[in-house]
């Protein structure tokens, strides 16, 4: 019977990220690279891969260490672990995708100070054990690439009409949006409007009264300013 | 000077750094409610934003020595995280009434995207140090003018009355698109 409920619970782990606590669309986490990637389907994909491997990892190392590192300069050093995995996947990235490397750019090097996974190292794998640690981390990834591709997906459809292109291949051409194609939603402001959508979306199907702002709860720097929390809440109040 | 300029009028009108470039969009997001807590975090993020380019600059210079560049990442996210930390506990010490405007915002800094960004990008585009402070100026300066200007048309969203679903965060970036549209007509304004 303890073996049934604990699987369920490790089966919960895994899919509380994928819709539930979806990083960007339910807790709003990570959204500088969910706007600036996703002008291609197949780069939201590969942008939320690249992300789900630093997660897997970085929530895996911090749950093994999270005995040794002491209190005081447990940011730092998940910090400094998790830029060492973005090293190594721009490494990989650049050797064996030359083209996804080109066009995520600077922003596979800010995987580093993705909110996702320093909250998520912060929040869940330095109180809880490897397995568990590494499902989160895996969940968490793929609900944010899940959500990137969505996105990519609307504004590629809409903006180029083609779905799924990539370097050798045209993709999936639509029939009238490919030939007079509506370029607002590549460019920035469209990046902007199609996440405003998404999210109401999902709030509508949810049926969930939406986050009226960013609180403290799902603050992405709530990790960072553990201290200031007080001071941060009272700051809200105020406004 | 005049590339200088050039430097700084395209960091703050042509490639915005929130409104173009998509970085530090949680910040945006999260403190551009009111005018005044959009100046005190926009301040901070200039003041952190040239310092930490006048810091790694050297830094990187000294791994390009030792032939380690791959290590930037780890190197300048460390200097950045000393860098914020230092601060708070020198301004607290020395300039009570600026840690008292700017204090708040200042630990909220280190995952500031921008602020990596910025410093990964100057390398990328090889400036040298006098360009590299100047860009990490006009960068500070897009990011409160961004900030500041989009506070102002919370302040109007806030009072219109807006589909259920929409309300709070949607709405916000429904609006965020359209000055971001605004901030398009500036495209071409330099070669």
């Amino acid at each position: 019977m303890a073996d049934n409920k604990s699987s369920v619970s490790v089966w919960k782990e895994f899919t509380k990220g994928l819709i539930k606590e979806n990083p960007t669309l339910v807790t709003l986490l990570g959204m500088c690279p969910t706007l600036a990637v996703t002008t291609m389907a197949i780069n939201g994909i590969g942008m939320g891969l690249a992300t789900t491997f630093v997660l897997v990892c970085s929530n895996l190392v911090i749950s093994l260490l999270k005995n040794v590192i002491p209190k005081a300069v447990r940011l730092p050093s998940f910090i400094v672990i998790i830029a060492g995995f973005v090293t190594l996947i721009s490494f990989i990235l650049q050797r064996y995708i030359p083209s996804l490397y080109s066009a995520l750019g600077v922003f596979l090097t800010l995987i580093t100070v993705n909110c996702i996974i320093l909250g998520r190292a912060e929040a869940f794998a330095s109180k809880n054990k490897v397995f568990p640690s590494i499902l989160d981390g895996l969940g968490m990834g793929l609900g944010f690439t899940l959500s990137l591709f969505t996105m990519g997906s609307v504004r590629e459809i809409l903006g180029s009409g083609h779905w799924l292109q990539t370097n050798s291949w045209e993709g999936i051409t639509i029939p009238f949006l490919s030939t007079h194609p509506m370029l607002i939603f590549i460019m920035p402001a469209g990046g902007f409007f199609v996440l405003g959508c998404l999210i109401a979306i999902v709030n509508k199907i949810a049926n969930r009264k939406p986050p009226a702002e960013i609180s403290c709860d799902n603050c992405p720097s709530a990790a960072i300013c553990g201290k200031n929390k007080e001071q941060c809440e009272r700051k809200e109040d105020a406004a | 000077m005049k590339e200088l300029i050039i430097i700084v009028l395209s960091a703050v009108f042509v490639n915005n750094v929130v409104l173009s470039q998509f970085m530090g969009i949680c910040p945006f997001l999260g403190v551009s409610k009111q005018i005044k807590s959009s100046i005190g975090m926009g301040g901070a993020v200039i003041f952190v934003m040239v310092c930490a380019t006048a810091c790694t600059y050297p830094v990187y210079r000294l791994l390009e020595k030792f032939n380690i560049t791959y290590l930037r990442t780890v190197a300048f996210i460390l200097v950045i995280a000393l860098f914020v930390q230092l601060v708070e506990i020198v301004m607290k010490k020395i300039m009570p009434p600026l840690y008292k405007a700017l204090g708040v915002y200042l630990p909220l800094i280190t995952t500031n995207c921008a602020v990596l960004g910025v410093t990964v990008s100057n390398i990328d585009e090889g400036y040298g140090l006098v360009q590299s402070l100047f860009n990490a100026l006009g960068t500070g300066l897009a990011f409160s003018l961004a900030l500041i200007l989009f506070s102002g048309v919370r302040g109007r969203i806030e009072q219109s009355d807006i589909p259920a679903a929409f309300k709070g965060v949607p709405a916000t970036l429904a609006a965020a698109s359209i000055v971001s549209l605004s901030f398009m007509g500036f495209a071409g304004l330099f070669q």
